[in-house]
């Protein structure tokens, strides 16, 4: 009887193991992918030659930051609809034609995977 | 009849509103140079022409250090000898200039009435080269500089003065003013954003100079170049750092924006050659 207990316990417990094996590699994936997008978006942010966004905004990690844009903090209280985020990058000019950003976008400064990576890592700050 | 008034009104309308658009480079200069005395109202008027050593301590204490030991120094010793060579004609450089070319900086960019366009100093230099039968320096770097080093260092303590004579010079004044407020480049930039909206601001590291003064110090020495260069090679990088096409060193572009650049610092003491870093 007691033996029979455990035997049931035993597959109770392997079938609840095996079930959470699964799902693991489904939902960790999914996280690690959304990961390294931020990490991604964070070196296109960072990078000279693409975003540079350092040299106008101060961005947590980033060092020797300028001073023409406003700090990059509270992204997501500024932006609600990380859309509206995405149109900025893409071109400020439409909101604000006397702005001094660039349109990343629309000067094809940088492509549309770039402007959704760096979106997806400012969105977080 | 009542349609003929009406022509007339608005015939009216249209040309007095035609001529009040017109520019006026005097008002344009008032305003300009208040802009700044009103934001930066701890720089003196005369300290402008030290660009971003005006606008910081601490910078200003490193370049103190640099102009003890003038890194352009060379280069007016050696313009002075290349000016007072002799031609194979015998003649001198300073046979084509006012008072041999020394203390008359400060008039450069002129309106030449004659020829109906924008001259150089360094444009008439070549010319003046050229007329002798030697050959012509080149626009951005080297010999030119030399000699414009030792030309700017005769004039220095005398305030820019540009003059607008006519209607023919006003259109070049439009053209480098419409160069100067325009944006351009894959970055969007005017000279106007970095240097009228946003001087005493950082880009990175970078403290962006005020438009007022940029010119008084031609030609300079600047430590990223390890050399030295004349105003056009510095509007060349300038271009290409907002990621636009330069335009060639003294081409009417050029020569238009030093026009309108230069008028927009009248009254300032000429300070050159200039050391930056």
């Amino acid at each position: 009887m007691r033996n029979a207990f455990c035997k049931v316990l035993t597959a109770a417990s392997a079938a609840v193991l095996l079930s959470s094996l699964a799902a693991a590699p489904e939902a960790l994936a999914a996280e690690k992918k959304a990961m390294s997008n931020i990490e991604k978006g964070k070196k296109l942010t960072f990078n000279r030659k693409k975003g540079n966004c350092l040299a106008c905004h101060a961005i947590a990690g980033g060092k020797l930051p300028g001073n023409v844009g406003p700090p990059l903090l509270a992204m997501k209280a500024r932006y609600p609809n990380k859309a509206d985020l995405r149109a900025t990058i893409w071109d400020r000019t439409k909101a604000n034609p006397n702005t001094v950003m660039p349109p990343f976008g629309k000067h094809k400064i940088l492509s549309d995977k770039d402007i959704d990576l760096i979106t997806d890592f400012i969105h977080t700050l | 009849m009542k349609k003929a008034i009406a022509l007339g009104v608005a015939l009216f309308v249209l040309v007095t509103g035609t001529a009040f658009a017109k520019t006026n480079p005097k008002e344009d200069l008032k305003k300009f140079q208040n802009y700044y005395f009103k934001n930066f109202p701890n720089v003196p008027k005369n300290d402008f022409g030290n660009g971003i050593y005006a606008l910081s301590k601490s910078l200003r204490d490193q370049w103190d250090s640099i102009e003890e030991f003038p890194p352009y120094e060379l280069n007016i010793d050696r313009g002075e000898e290349l000016w007072n060579k002799p031609f194979k004609n015998g003649k001198t450089h300073g046979s084509c200039f006012k008072n041999g070319g020394l203390g008359i900086k400060q008039n450069y960019p002129y309106f030449d009435t004659k020829k109906k366009t924008v001259k150089t100093f360094e444009q008439e230099i070549n010319e003046c080269r050229k007329a002798n039968g030697e050959k012509p320096f080149k626009w951005k770097k080297g010999p030119i500089t030399d000699v414009m080093a030792y030309l700017a260092y005769s004039s220095r303590g005398k305030k820019i003065n540009v003059v607008i004579p006519n209607d023919d010079a006003l259109k070049w004044y439009e053209r480098g003013k419409k160069f100067f407020y325009a944006k351009r480049g894959q970055l969007n930039f005017s000279c106007a954003d970095c240097h009228v909206k946003l001087p005493g601001k950082k880009i990175r590291a970078n403290l962006l100079s005020t438009a007022l003064g940029q010119v008084t110090h031609f030609p300079i020495y600047r430590s990223k170049w390890g050399g030295m260069g004349t105003i056009h090679r510095r509007y060349g990088g300038c271009n290409k750092q907002v990621r636009a096409k330069p335009f060639k060193a003294q081409s009417d572009s050029y020569r238009a924006l030093e026009y309108f650049h230069t008028y927009m610092s009248n009254g300032l003491p000429l300070n050159g050659p200039g050391a930056r870093f």
